[in-house]
């Protein structure tokens, strides 16, 4: 009972936030949407491809969003979850022949049963302590990669090369172009699922358990279940997002998925702001744009840089984009009233 | 009268003509692609700054002051290099990123020695597909040198198969009996190298008569040295990472057994390896080397070292000339300079490709006397010889002829 005691004294290690406030209005959502199909139309297939990317990282940050602000359990491990998925949807196109979209479904679920498994263990073990298991498993997954037993499909430190789909139906767009549109549907699609999924039974029994795991499995919520749960559609979506990222890269190798990349993740999750969703997008923007910027400023301290880019946006606002979001909604309120 | 009058103007129209004719073709000479003006030519470039490699990172700033050199003495046919190098931190997602953004927002005429197998995997469909030369890459795998279906890639230092094949030679020769036991890591480095090895000894491949493979995350090999010492072998091949290079050093001379020890170039630095290993127990391993050693000093006097250190003075003071990372990115970037002198007007990514595979015995400052560069339309292996080298003393003696490492050889 000691553990449970503990839990009970510990300051809950996410700040609660009320559902409402974990999405976008209607107007501005549509606005965000407008751009994201418009922009890509008049910019360079580089810049395409980049937010491409955006939309990927953007998947796997709300995906960790979901665990951490939603069920309030850290994970440091979203990058194992990442290759998992990224590996599964290359070998099924290499090896198998199959077509990249019914990879990304399989590549899902293989990693949703992978984080439930894993979610099993975890629920003994919380905060700081979970934060260290899912470490762990971060570190090994490259190394597992590379073994002698699998590589005859992983291909080893080589690495799998992956075809890049063509626009079906012969539509007149470059391939990046098209890639872009897949991603986007599928990223609106996962949106739309989690935003509902937040806002459903099982969201509101994460919310509990984040909030006082005692006072959930009092009230009835199956502690053990939704935890898991938690970490399988965590995993689940960020599988996904390893599966289009392997399309879009067009290469695996153990190098891509190493804890760096977890800690990027967490790190968009934190700048966008725990638990708002829509601060996915801009936490992932962050992790893609903001390193090329202090390469820009000075390449051998680039890795300074970043530290200052990212302890000022820490300590100025430190609930993150959406701290930003909520003082410029005030700022409209005022103007709409003058 | 009139005829004659006529007949100049014929003349003059005439020589008018061919003068424009010929100015025509002298301009029709000049021929450019993306990144390559009458003013500059722009290479791209991406480098671990950051990540696990970062030592590498030294390479990049080493190309980018010999750019500066070669630019402060004018250029390359005039021509300013404006060299554009990023960082990609070992990541191959990031590599591609970094790539897309050299070939399509900042249109350099070709990607140079990029670092890394697994970043250079990453990227090399996307440059054949784009026909963007991905020329002298950083690595040792054997896979560079595939013009049939990879015509817009090429390597620069000896692969790790031809290195292997170069001990296999020695040994037929030197040892014709011997009884060979191998301890090799287990990835691409460990695997290109044993099937060198075995290639090289052809027919003889029974004289192999154990092999040990470790995974770079295992803390000690040594119970595998004890293992091939039972099998009473007398030559001991260590294809090792510079950590476990010295791990089997020191074991060896701990439990006495006193093979003929080969070392891989890659951990045959004495700073890394063999200083920590203990000078003692290093006495008679041999190695192979393509490139002089910055901190030997027997080349104090060697003219091409002496421009290299002249080099590192003006341009590159903060350098550490004891880092093989700095003579490498010498070595490599006179290879780009001389490549590009050879493309006179014509730099097409097509003419860069043809001049980089039409290299004729070149010999850069910082290589071994006697290692040349030689490539043709169906050898994209630009550095393919070595010399052996034994360690005496403190420091490594080179000895024997220069051996090409060719399978054809």
């Amino acid at each position: 009972m000691s553990a449970v005691q503990e839990v009970v004294t510990e300051a809950p290690a996410v700040e609660a936030v009320p559902k409402r406030a974990m999405t976008l209005g209607y107007g501005t959502s549509l606005v965000m949407l407008a751009l994201l199909i418009a922009v890509p139309l008049v910019v360079k297939n580089f810049i395409v491809f980049q937010l491409t990317m955006l939309l990927i990282y953007g998947l796997a940050v709300l995906a960790l969003n979901i665990l951490t602000g939603g069920s309030g359990q850290f994970s440091l491990g979203q990058s194992a979850f990442y290759a998992v998925g990224a590996y599964t949807s290359a070998i099924l196109m290499e090896h198998v022949g199959m077509n990249y979209a019914l990879t990304l479904p399989i590549a899902g679920i293989i990693c949703f049963g992978f984080g439930f498994l894993f979610g099993q263990p975890a629920l003994r073990l919380s905060g700081v302590y979970l934060a260290l298991a899912t470490f762990a498993l971060a570190t090994a997954m490259p190394q597992l990669l590379k073994l002698g037993y699998f590589e005859h499909w992983t291909g080893g430190v080589q690495g799998l090369v992956v075809t890049k789909p063509d626009a079906p139906f012969g539509l007149p767009i470059s391939q990046d172009m098209w890639l872009y549109y897949f991603t986007l549907v599928v990223t609106i699609a996962i949106y739309i699922f989690s935003v509902n999924l937040l806002k459903s039974r099982s969201g509101r029994a994460f919310m509990a358990i984040r909030d006082n795991e005692i006072a959930a499995s009092a009230m009835g919520v199956d502690v053990a279940l939704y935890k898991t749960l938690a970490f399988g559609v965590s995993a689940g979506i960020t599988g996904v997002a390893g599966g289009l990222g392997a399309i879009a890269v067009q290469f695996v190798a153990p190098d891509g998925y190493t804890i760096t990349l977890a800690i990027s993740l967490f790190l968009g999750m934190v700048v966008g702001g725990v638990g708002w969703l829509p601060g996915s997008i801009v936490g992932s923007a962050f992790i893609i744009f903001v390193p090329n910027i202090a390469e820009g400023i000075s390449k051998g301290l680039s890795g300074a840089v970043f530290g200052v880019l990212l302890f000022l946006v820490i300590f100025l606002v430190p609930h993150g984009a959406r701290q930003v979001a909520i003082v410029a909604q005030q700022l409209i309120g005022k103007l709409k009233k003058n | 009268m009139l005829s004659k009058q006529k007949l100049r103007i014929a003349a003059f129209s005439t020589a008018v003509i061919v003068f424009a004719a010929m100015s025509g073709s002298a301009l029709a000479q000049k021929k450019y692609d993306t990144g390559a003006t009458d003013t500059e030519i722009k290479i791209g470039n991406i480098m671990p700054y950051s990540g696990p490699a970062s030592a590498y990172g030294v390479i990049g700033k080493t190309e980018e002051a010999y750019f500066k050199k070669i630019n402060a003495e004018g250029g390359i046919n005039g021509r300013k290099v404006n060299f554009i190098s990023y960082d990609d931190g070992y990541s191959p997602p990031k590599a591609v990123e970094q790539v897309r953004k050299l070939v399509e927002s900042d249109e350099v005429l070709l990607v140079f020695n990029s670092l890394g197998t697994p970043s250079n995997s990453a990227i090399q469909k996307y440059l054949n597909a784009k026909k963007v030369p991905q020329l002298f890459v950083a690595t040792g795998a054997t896979k560079w040198n595939d013009p049939k279906d990879f015509p817009w890639t090429m390597g620069w230092q000896p692969s790790y198969q031809s290195e292997a094949r170069i001990y296999a030679k020695y040994l037929l020769k030197e040892k014709p009996g011997a009884k060979i036991a191998i301890m090799y890591q287990n990835d691409d480095f460990g695997k290109d190298y044993l099937k060198g090895l075995k290639d090289g000894l052809g027919a003889k491949a029974s004289m192999v008569i154990a092999e040990e493979s470790y995974e770079p995350t295992e803390p000690t090999i040594d119970s595998h040295i004890v293992k091939l010492k039972a099998t009473g072998a007398d030559v001991f091949i260590s294809i090792t990472t510079p950590k476990f290079a010295a791990q089997a050093i020191k074991k060896l001379a701990e439990i006495e057994w006193k093979p003929l020890h080969i070392v891989s170039n890659v951990s045959a630095s004495v700073g890394a390896v063999i200083k920590p290993a203990g000078f003692e127990n290093a006495q008679g391993i041999l190695s192979a080397a393509y490139a002089k050693d910055g901190a030997d000093s027997q080349w104090d006097d060697d003219p091409g070292m002496k421009k290299f250190y002249a080099f590192l003075e003006k341009y590159y003071p903060e350098a550490n000339k004891l880092d093989g990372s700095v003579v490498y990115g010498y070595g490599v970037a006179q290879t780009m300079v001389k490549v590009l002198e050879m493309c006179g007007d014509n730099l097409t990514r097509e003419n860069v490709m043809k001049q980089a595979a039409s290299l004729k015995e070149f010999a850069p400052d910082t290589l071994l006397p006697g290692v040349t560069i030689s490539t043709s339309a169906t050898d994209f292996a630009p550095i393919e010889q070595l010399q052996m080298m034994r360690f005496k003393g403190e420091k490594w003696e080179l000895f024997g002829d220069i051996i090409s490492g060719e399978l054809s050889h």
